[in-house]
């Protein structure tokens, strides 16, 4: 049976969804390692031994060059741990760490998996989820970044004994990178674009107005999303984005307000278990992938939609 | 952006040939490959082209000595984005074209532009985008990096250079916070459709990169074995591949004053709330 390390650049926090359903899917394994390249505060290691890790590594960071603790945490857990698999989150920043070490230690890194089997073979979305593919190492560690949402959060371990063991880790032998300013991004009591269960997003038929969107985001405790057309007219922030340059997502429901459907905006969207659109042409593309489409005016749909929520639930 | 570089700087930006997202794009069953038919340059690149040739404009432009190398991998058919790149402002372009790439993953590919890189000699900065629109792995600018021992800077949203101190200041997010990260360089910089907006070819440019080169060379030319790379050299094997059904469409309701109820309904129906 192979053995399974788990990688977080940062726990702040409790862990997040995404990070609980990693540690959902290295319970499969043989000995789950988790490695940290920070602190790890008491809470989160309470929730963590609610896990099947055996064992937490923690290598506080120290750092304000960019990127090289956390590759030499990585280094140092993977030979710490002598796993055969490394689970890591599909964000940019993960993705890219994971990567450098595929190259430095002669491993394999595959993106996008949505699972991972008990003999190590991955199943992972391609072009944009139009295909599944089952891909595997043939060499060396195998890397994994694993997309939020695929794998069901399920803590199973009952009061186990979490053993923490501090990692030492390498000074970085790459060119440093200064962090010169950090900006926090605006807090919002929205849940992620990725990890949510619920989406709604809207496009260039808002014309302007995210209100109705957000309205029916937040009676639906969801996030919201947009299109290209709606970020690059400066209606809502980049992080909105979904489509092929933007984010794909994969919530329990995707709510599609005045989005034509061209095949680059469907991408972001198809793996949607539930996918509704609003659009006032009869003819838009979207239709033919929702599994309910209502052809109005979003003004008038989504905010009477959000009042019916808030009634029922009331 | 004060001060210009005295020094001129040689940059290569690499660009991938990509089937276009506009169409259904399939991979093959039997090979397990990508058609690669319908190819344009991916999208994403023309911010990295963007980004370097601006680079250099604000640098005292091509008459101060610098280059910008448009460099590809791939068939014969890949050095179709090359030319694009020209027309777009590059000063050269560079194809490692070689039959054994076929079948590279993301570890093999980057020992293979790694060694294009160091076979150019004198690489101050190599421009990617922010990820092809094909593989979509986003990792080959971060393996260069590692591999060419070059500051990572990557996933850019804007993008500053110093002549002066020769250093490149770039905005990323990452987690909760946007950083402004700083290197001096050799860098390999990636930069997302935010950096810039891409500029048109318009006819002379278009003339002048028709008397533009692309030097063609091959894996012996760059001094690596065929077999380090393509499907041998890989890590990673892909096993299957199979297009997932394709969505049926649903029911569709015509508004006419009750559908945001009707909405809700089907929420309930579905045990979405």
């Amino acid at each position: 049976m192979p053995s399974a390390l788990v990688f977080f650049n940062e726990l702040s926090d409790a862990p997040s969804k995404a990070q609980r359903e990693l540690l959902t899917l290295a319970s499969r394994f043989d000995r789950a390692t988790l490695a940290v390249a920070s602190e790890v505060p008491q809470f989160a290691q309470d929730v963590i031994s609610g896990y099947a890790v055996d064992k937490l590594l923690i290598a506080p960071g120290n750092s304000d060059a960019f990127i090289d603790h956390a590759l030499s945490a990585l280094a140092a857990a993977v030979k710490r741990s002598e796993a055969d698999v490394v689970l890591v989150a599909n964000d940019n920043f993960h993705r890219e760490i994971a990567a450098r070490l595929a190259v430095r230690l002669d491993g394999a890194v595959i993106t996008d998996a949505i699972d991972v089997s008990a003999d190590l073979v991955v199943t992972k979305d391609e072009l944009a989820g139009s295909y599944s593919a089952q891909a595997k190492a043939t060499n060396g560690t195998l890397f994994v970044t694993v997309k939020p949402n695929s794998i069901e959060d399920a803590p199973q371990a009952q009061g186990q004994q979490l053993e923490v063991q501090p990692l030492d880790c390498e000074a970085a032998a790459t060119p440093a990178i200064r962090i010169v300013a950090t900006e926090a991004k605006a807090a919002s009591d929205r849940p992620k674009l990725t990890e949510a269960r619920v989406v709604v997003a809207g496009g260039r038929g808002v014309n302007g107005d995210f209100g109705p969107v957000e309205d029916l985001a937040d009676a639906l405790a969801g996030a919201v999303g947009a299109s290209r057309a709606a970020t690059d007219a400066g209606w809502i922030s980049h992080d909105a984005q979904i489509g092929q340059t933007g984010v794909t997502v994969s919530p329990q429901l995707f709510i599609s307000a005045g989005i034509s459907g061209a095949i680059q905006q469907k991408a972001g969207m198809q793996t949607s278990k539930c996918i509704i659109a609003i659009n006032k042409d009869v003819d838009a593309p979207v239709f033919e992938i929702a599994d309910l489409g209502i052809v109005g005016d979003l003004a008038k749909v989504l905010p009477q939609a959000a009042e019916e929520i808030r009634r029922r639930q009331a | 952006m004060t001060e210009e570089t005295t020094v001129p700087l040689k940059i290569v930006v690499l660009v991938k040939h990509v089937p276009d997202v506009q169409f259904d794009r399939h991979i093959d069953s039997a090979s397990l490959r990508l058609d690669r038919s319908e190819s344009v340059l991916s999208e994403l690149d023309e911010y990295a082209v963007e980004a370097a040739v601006a680079l250099v404009e604000s640098q005292g432009g091509f008459a101060a000595g610098h280059e910008v190398i448009a460099a590809t991998m791939g068939g014969k058919s890949a050095s179709n984005s090359v030319k694009k790149a020209l027309q777009m402002g590059a000063s050269s372009g560079l194809h490692l074209n070689d039959d054994a790439l076929a079948g590279s993953d993301t570890v093999a590919t980057s020992k293979a532009l790694a060694a294009l890189i160091e076979h150019v000699g004198d690489v101050d900065l190599v421009v990617t985008g922010m990820s092809s629109t094909d593989a979509e792995t986003s990792v080959v600018p971060a393996q260069l990096a590692e591999r060419l021992n070059f500051a990572q800077l990557t996933n850019a949203l804007a993008v500053e250079f110093d002549g002066a101190s020769r250093e490149l200041t770039v905005r990323r997010d990452h987690a909760d916070r946007t950083l402004s990260l700083t290197a001096a360089l050799p860098a390999v910089l990636s930069v997302t459709d935010q950096a810039n907006e891409p500029r048109y070819p318009n006819f002379k440019a278009i003339m002048a990169a028709k008397k533009k080169s692309i030097t063609e060379v091959d894996l012996a030319g760059i001094g690596l074995e065929a077999e380090t790379v393509g499907a041998s050299g890989s890590r990673s094997v892909v096993l299957n591949a199979t297009a997932r059904p394709a969505r049926e469409a649903g029911t569709v309701i015509n508004d006419s004053g009750q559908a945001g109820i009707a909405l809700v309904d089907f929420l309930a129906e579905q045990k979405l709330i």
